[in-house]
């Protein structure tokens, strides 16, 4: 079983797929890996030799931040502009868009389901 | 697209003459300033800069971590009260 950044990879897609998996490595990253370390993309995971992926291991360790890290250093700048006080903090704090988004409508991936307006009657046809 | 690094941090001369001169005086003053596109850089960490926001000045402490923003960030020009103020305070009665 490949065990990559403490990430079980999918044995039955194909590796530059499959690298996907891991939180800090998408599709660019895939191919970037596969071809720094010598890998061939279009290899199932499941045959993969060990060497293999010591070698993928390795690539993704030397040059990536991934998984916990990745998160890590983003929760920190977070919390580095929520703390400075500065708009994008203050944005963070209470939960709206941060890179000037309308609020009027939408939002919803930040502001979380609609809460229902007191008073607001639906319209009839 | 960030700035050239060719042209450095954007500053305006009339701010960044008074933080100047503060540092070789060695005192500590608020300067009043309007210039909210400015970016902080590292002469002004420790003064306190008051920051125009459309209607007055927000006195705003610099510290090391906010080196690299514009003075603007840091002074919002909008102030949210809540909504619904009449009929919500009617209900509550």
């Amino acid at each position: 079983m490949a065990r990559i950044a403490g990430v079980d990879l999918p044995r039955d897609k194909r590796l530059d797929i499959a690298l996907t998996y891991i939180f800090g490595v998408g599709p660019t990253r895939a191919q970037e890996t596969c071809g720094g370390s010598g890998v061939d993309a279009g290899t199932r995971v499941r045959d993969l030799t060990d060497e293999e992926v010591v070698r993928l291991r390795n690539f993704i360790g030397d040059n990536y931040g991934v998984e916990g890290d990745l998160r890590r250093e983003i929760n920190q700048n977070i919390k580095r502009k929520i703390d400075i006080g500065c708009y994008q903090g203050l944005r963070h704090r209470r939960g709206l868009p941060v890179n000037g988004q309308r609020t009027h409508t939408n939002a919803r991936t930040r502001k979380g389901p609609g809460k229902a307006v007191a008073g607001k009657k639906k319209t009839k046809k | 697209m960030p700035r050239s690094l060719k042209k450095g941090p954007f500053v305006d001369d009339h701010l960044l003459v008074k933080v100047v001169e503060m540092n070789n005086r060695n005192q500590k003053r608020v300067i009043k300033t309007w210039s909210r596109r400015s970016t902080v850089i590292p002469e002004m960490v420790g003064h306190t800069i008051a920051v125009h926001d459309g209607r007055k000045h927000v006195p705003i402490y610099v510290t090391e971590s906010m080196v690299g923003h514009k003075l603007g960030e840091f002074a919002p020009t909008r102030a949210f009260r809540t909504h619904g103020g009449s009929e919500r305070s009617a209900r509550m009665r």
